[in-house]
């Protein structure tokens, strides 16, 4: 559904008019867009914790799960978004095949992520942790985890960042988000350029990332005080 | 107590760690286990808190086979040294300290409370509490170590070469400190080190393992210098046994000779018939030997000139420290200090020999 255009430049420039002619729309998809790229990560990381443990804990785990979490990444989105309601047997524009999707690509980038971050707390930590009595669970959430928070929120902020991408694509098979500007713009070209859609859709892709990317560094420094200690 | 009852720790493939070892760590003492590597001192150590289980045999904690009990609650009872201290990197130094308290559920104030203590116990600035491990240099990491493992109280203490990770010097104030800590705690300790001296340092009783996890001897420091069972355990303990086992004879009272004495900054004296005279500074702390033949007439005895190459014995010390007093003094005559390090008088070597034979074959 294309809205006739209230304004008549078609200049690139132009993207702010056209994001004040088309506020609420606009926003809704910002709104569509940055849940679309933030749960994924959050059910991604859920999933790789258990499964990074798994490929630290059981060493023969870490080199097939890694090849297959990385054959995962290389099937194109738009596969997999058309792939996912025909194979888990949902209506084929069930809007959750976006998330699905984008969750496991999420899960993919992060199980490598978790398991080298649970790699690098160093062996005397876990066997100190061990001798003074912790059972497996608390040393994990306790010690292994909080250490590994470094390396796993380096990890997270590809993720969400690859995922402010991918969500895009999405939106060129009709689902709502940013990615339906690119539609727009593209649909509005037919006899000559007309850029202020697309470009309007970069600009909030991209400071999107940007924000998105800020809270995971604001949140991997308030998780992290004892690495701005200073050696003295 | 700790008793190790016939523990054996095998690994599939034959390779064999420790090999039917029994053993006695007695309570309140420190036992130190030093052998080559290979010989199975770590893994005999961590089969007592089961960081790793025994394929056979037992081992007990007083009246309890530590098998008997969920390991972590085991683990929570035994405080635990390890070399490079194994700090949490991502908790404060106080913290640190308090992990078993906090694991044991005690209420979070008092356990930091207690650590406070433990700090200062173990000698570090509470200044330090709010920092993190990586700003501690490795000594005071290492009494961090000390101090965590202490933080619950244990009856008994596992220390895995906890000093060998640090330079010669602070090791040594480690140990020094580690020793006047367990006098005042009693700790049923069992040590590992690869290292003879520290065993001999710090043991109480001394195991010497051997490749393959046997044990080869088990004894006092002093009888292990002077009565090693083979000569596996003579080799591994080394050369100059015999005047190593001197450190473990106290001198009694020397019987010493006047020393002439000159005071530095005051002439040089005239008319000494001695080649070298000892130089004392204004307390009366000796600090150096002159040698009168090398000076210019009417010179003022200065710094500059001493020979400072003699050591000291302190009245009341070991004999070994009388002979080497003796031994690295110029003059041939050994200068023996008050605890004040004031001069007493000087002894010779044939005197600190005559009193050796007198006290017999030490053993």
């Amino acid at each position: 559904m294309i809205r006739p255009l209230d304004s008549a430049s078609s200049s690139p420039l132009h993207f702010f008019g056209y994001f004040l002619d088309h506020r609420s729309e606009d926003l809704g998809w910002l709104w569509d867009h940055t849940w679309l790229s933030v749960v994924p990560v959050v059910v991604g990381l859920a999933l790789a914790l258990p499964l990074g443990w798994l490929a630290r804990r059981y060493q023969w785990i870490y080199p097939p799960m890694m090849s297959i979490t990385g054959l995962l990444y290389t099937i194109p989105s738009i596969a997999l978004f058309v792939l996912i309601p025909p194979v888990l047997g949902m209506d084929p524009l069930n809007p959750l095949q976006v998330p699905i999707a984008l969750s496991l690509y999420s899960t993919a980038l992060l199980v490598r992520v978790v398991a080298d971050g649970l790699g690098a707390v160093s062996e005397e930590t876990v066997q100190a942790a061990t001798a003074l009595g912790y059972r497996p669970v608390g040393r994990f959430f306790r010690v292994e985890l909080p250490i590994a928070v470094p390396v796993i929120t380096a990890g997270l902020r590809v993720a969400i960042v690859a995922n402010v991408s991918i969500v895009a694509v999405a939106g060129t098979i009709g689902m709502d988000n940013l990615g339906r500007l690119f539609d727009q713009g593209f649909t509005l070209s037919v006899s000559q350029p007309y850029y202020p859609p697309i470009v309007l859709g970069i600009v909030l892709c991209v400071l999107l990332a940007l924000v998105l990317d800020l809270l995971v560094v604001l949140v991997s420094r308030m998780l992290t005080p004892w690495r701005r200690a200073v050696p003295s | 107590m700790i008793r190790f009852d016939h523990a054996t720790k095998s690994y599939p493939g034959g390779t064999v760690a420790v090999d039917d070892l029994q053993l006695e760590a007695p309570t309140g003492q420190i036992t130190v286990l030093v052998g080559p590597s290979g010989c199975g001192k770590t893994t005999s150590l961590r089969m007592i808190n089961r960081m790793i289980e025994p394929t056979s045999g037992k081992v007990w904690l007083d009246d309890t086979d530590t098998a008997s009990m969920p390991a972590h609650e085991l683990r929570r009872q035994i405080g635990y040294v390890i070399q490079h201290a194994g700090l949490f990197p991502h908790r404060t130094i106080v913290d640190n300290v308090a992990t078993v308290p906090f694991l044991l559920g005690t209420d979070k104030k008092q356990a930091r409370a207690r650590s406070m203590e433990l700090l200062e116990r173990v000698g570090l600035d509470p200044a330090f509490a709010k920092r993190y491990p990586a700003q501690l240099s490795g000594g005071q990491q290492q009494r961090v170590g000390v101090a965590r493992a202490l933080a619950a109280d244990p009856p008994v203490m596992l220390m895995d070469e906890p000093f060998s990770a640090v330079d010669p010097v602070v090791r040594d104030q480690l140990q020094d400190e580690f020793l006047r800590l367990q006098s005042d705690l009693g700790k049923t300790i069992v040590f590992v080190t690869h290292d003879i001296d520290e065993a001999i340092k710090l043991g109480d009783q001394v195991a010497v393992l051997r490749v393959g996890g046997t044990l080869a001897q088990l004894a006092t420091p002093r009888e292990l210098l002077s009565r090693p069972v083979d000569a596996f355990v003579a080799g591994f303990v080394g050369r100059d046994r015999g005047y190593r086992a001197l450190g473990f004879t106290q001198s009694g009272s020397l019987r010493t000779h006047e020393e002439p004495t000159v005071t530095l900054g005051d002439p040089l004296p005239s008319g000494s018939d001695r080649d070298w005279v000892l130089v004392v500074d204004a307390a009366g702390a000796p600090q150096g030997w002159l040698h009168l033949g090398d000076q210019p007439r009417g010179a003022v005895v200065e710094d500059r000139m001493l020979y400072r190459g003699g050591t000291l014995a302190t009245q009341g010390g070991t004999l070994r420290a009388a002979l080497d007093a003796c031994l690295s003094s110029p003059s041939g005559r050994g200068v023996v200090v008050d605890e004040a390090g004031r001069l007493i008088g000087t002894v010779t070597a044939r005197e600190v020999l005559d009193l050796i034979e007198s006290q017999g074959t030490p053993s």
